[in-house]
């Protein structure tokens, strides 16, 4: 639970007993054992913790705005209602994910200090650009595809309130990847621009799809301590792997292609090889470098200082009701 | 005056009669009604609930981890308090 | 009641709720805090769902929502008006949600066309006032600057309250009686909120019916163009 008492962790006998706390954390954590907030953990732990829910939560809202560009230019009323839902279900996301961090005695308002001065990343797919209608269904299918293949296994991690919130979030964004699939399809089936329009689209997106996945596992900074905290369960290269054998036939049923000469079957190895990642791409949109780094960030920032005058009339409001009923008390 | 004046609140959803309200998550709100309000659109809004609870998340008091073991310890010794302790004879039934 | 004038009602109602969802989906990814993003979204999507019912009542709903040209809505221009601030929003929600709820509740009641979709509808609707109220509370009592901001909103959104309680045919309900009853409750939510009814007149002085009559305010058009480009870029096809 995320109270203000509740996350301080006692610190009495710190020096003598931290040894035998953190046996005993690394026991519990070993034997499956969930975290709660008021445990004993270690402070890289919990550090750890607060980035990753911190630039979850924040790729969710960030992630808001490369949709909603479509929202107001939806095709269909369907879809139109579909797009909004979607879009309202990122915002909702992100706010379980900031509680979640919160728990963590950090605040939301802290966080999102931190995005907007940049000393926080989100998800730098998202500093791509949604240019056509095609790129909403493509986001469905790939970037959620690809956020889905790595969250299922994040509703075990170790810590609980972020292993609950993943609960919620996984059973939510079922009906995402689905609806981007149908649509999808609704335009590879559709005329030869619609066609044309699905593929484009799969073209722009399956590359920074696949890069969601983080780097390379030799070149992982901080992978090997999070498998063993159980924050993480797999490897970035295998969680990639299960998503291009995935998406491999599912591109087949759509009568799309996946822009990679060198992707085929491995009879061996019972998988998909596939080409090499362009990584320098994924190193420059990761340093700010990306299509639309900057106005992803200035909207976000945007909003908020443009929120400001009303989220200080509502607390000045409740301050004033709270100093009345006082009043009427005295 | 920032929106860290918009306090934190914890919400408890009753998901159809006959059960409790359980936790499902905390939310922010300048006050309980838009703290209840807030919880409405966020934590029901796939129909998930019939009765919501909202609480201050600083009115909570929670036990300590360090009282772990007094507070929840003693309850384990005491196996007479769960009815798989007492043998009945096979064959007696209602009980 | 004639299909005819059927058809008018279910258009004027449905082409209120499309546009007015229209513009709260316009405020995705910009909202002041994000619990009021969900909140939006909720109402956006219930006004959707209710244009997409009386829309499709009076014919296809994408052809009447996608291949209408301006002057063919029939939407008051109350719900077309541009997002502005937030407190335009919240004075947009207050004026046009008290007028949908009454009117909802005295449809629901009748045996009318739409006696069935109010019925449903009203409760929708009813959440939708009771957050603009809740807001337009807050900002009206909140700080001198939002007390300013509201002030200013309701104001300039007041010359477009008169319109919603001209006659619709189709729609059987007393509109003076209406009329009565919003001026009301408006008001006692006004004072409630430190402050108070618009004085200025509350309609405009051009435009006779205005909306109703597919006579639309100059951002009307560009917000249709963006809605539907995409659609007719397509002719035929399906999505």
């Amino acid at each position: 639970m995320a109270t203000a008492a509740a996350h301080q962790t006692d610190t009495a006998g710190e020096d003598t007993a931290t040894g035998g706390y953190e046996r005993a954390f690394d026991a519990a954590v070993a034997a499956e054992e969930r975290v709660e907030p008021r445990d004993w953990m270690p402070d890289a732990y919990r550090a750890t913790l607060v980035r990753q829910m911190a630039q979850h939560a924040h790729s969710e809202i960030i992630g808001m705005q490369p949709e909603a560009n479509w929202i107001t230019r939806a095709p269909s009323l369907r879809r139109k209602a579909i797009l909004m839902a979607k879009v309202q279900d990122e915002a909702g996301h992100g706010l379980y994910l900031y509680s979640a961090a919160e728990t963590l005695g950090t605040s939301r308002d802290e966080l999102l200090d931190k995005l907007h001065s940049g000393r926080q990343k989100y998800s730098s797919i998202f500093n791509y650009p949604t240019l056509t209608w095609a790129d909403v269904g493509a986001i469905g299918w790939l970037v959620d595809g690809a956020a889905i293949t790595n969250q299922v296994p994040l509703c075990r991690c170790s810590y609980g309130p972020y292993a609950r919130a993943m609960v919620r979030i996984c059973k939510e964004e079922s009906f995402h990847q689905r609806q981007g699939y149908e649509l999808l399809l609704a335009l590879s089936r559709g005329t030869p621009e619609q066609h044309a329009m699905a593929q484009d689209a799969v073209d722009r997106w399956w590359w920074p799809s696949l890069m969601m996945f983080g780097p390379p596992d030799d070149e992982s900074a901080h992978s090997a301590q999070s498998m063993t905290w159980k924050i993480k369960r797999h490897s970035n290269d295998e969680l990639r792997q299960r998503f291009v054998d995935i998406c491999v036939p599912q591109a087949a049923s759509l009568g799309l292609t996946l822009p990679d000469p060198e992707l085929r079957w491995n009879e061996e190895r019972q998988r998909h090889d596939f080409g090499p990642i362009d990584w320098a791409e994924f190193r420059a949109v990761l340093k700010g470098n990306g299509p639309c780094n900057e106005q992803r960030l200035s909207q976000r920032r945007r909003a908020h200082e443009d929120g400001a005058w009303v989220r200080e009339a509502a607390a000045a409001y409740a301050a004033k009701r709270t100093g009345r009923a006082e009043g009427e008390r005295a | 005056m920032t929106d860290t004046d918009w306090p934190l609140w914890e919400v408890f959803v009753r998901s159809r009669r006959g059960l409790a309200h359980t936790h499902a998550g905390s939310l922010h709100a300048p006050d309980a009604e838009f703290a209840l309000r807030n919880a409405r659109d966020l934590y029901t809004r796939r129909g998930e609930g019939v009765s919501i609870w909202v609480v201050p998340s600083a009115a909570v008091t929670a036990s300590s981890p360090d009282e772990k073991d007094p507070f929840f310890e003693p309850s384990a010794d005491k196996p007479y308090r769960h009815p798989t302790f007492y043998e009945i004879p096979d064959g007696v039934k209602h009980l | 009641m004639s299909a005819t004038t059927a058809t008018t009602a279910a258009l004027a109602l449905g082409d209120d709720a499309l546009v007015l969802s229209h513009r709260l989906g316009e405020w995705a990814g910009h909202a002041p805090v994000l619990e009021e993003e969900v909140a939006l979204a909720n109402i956006a999507l219930d006004l959707l769902g209710q244009a997409r019912v009386l829309l499709s009542s009076a014919g296809d709903e994408d052809e009447l929502a996608y291949l209408r040209e301006e002057r063919a809505f029939t939407n008051l221009q109350l719900v077309e008006q541009p997002n502005g601030d937030f407190a335009h929003t919240i004075a947009r929600q207050l004026y046009f949600s008290t007028y949908q709820h009454l009117l909802y509740e005295r449809l629901a009641a009748g045996e009318g066309e739409f006696a069935g979709l109010a019925a449903k509808a009203v409760k929708e609707v009813a959440y939708h006032r009771d957050h603009a109220e809740q807001w337009t509370l807050r900002l009206g009592d909140g700080t001198d600057v939002s007390h300013a901001r509201m002030r200013a909103a309701c104001e300039a959104l007041w010359r477009f309250t008169g319109e919603m309680f001209e006659p619709v045919p189709g729609l059987d309900v007393d509109t003076d009686a209406l009329r009565t009853a919003w001026r009301e409750s408006v008001d006692t939510v006004l004072r409630r909120a430190t402050l108070t009814l618009p004085e200025g007149p509350d309609s405009g002085g051009w435009a006779a019916g205005a909306g109703r009559q597919g006579l639309h305010t100059e951002s009307f058009g560009r917000m249709l163009a963006e809605m539907q480009h995409l659609h007719r870029s397509h002719p035929g096809a399906s999505w």
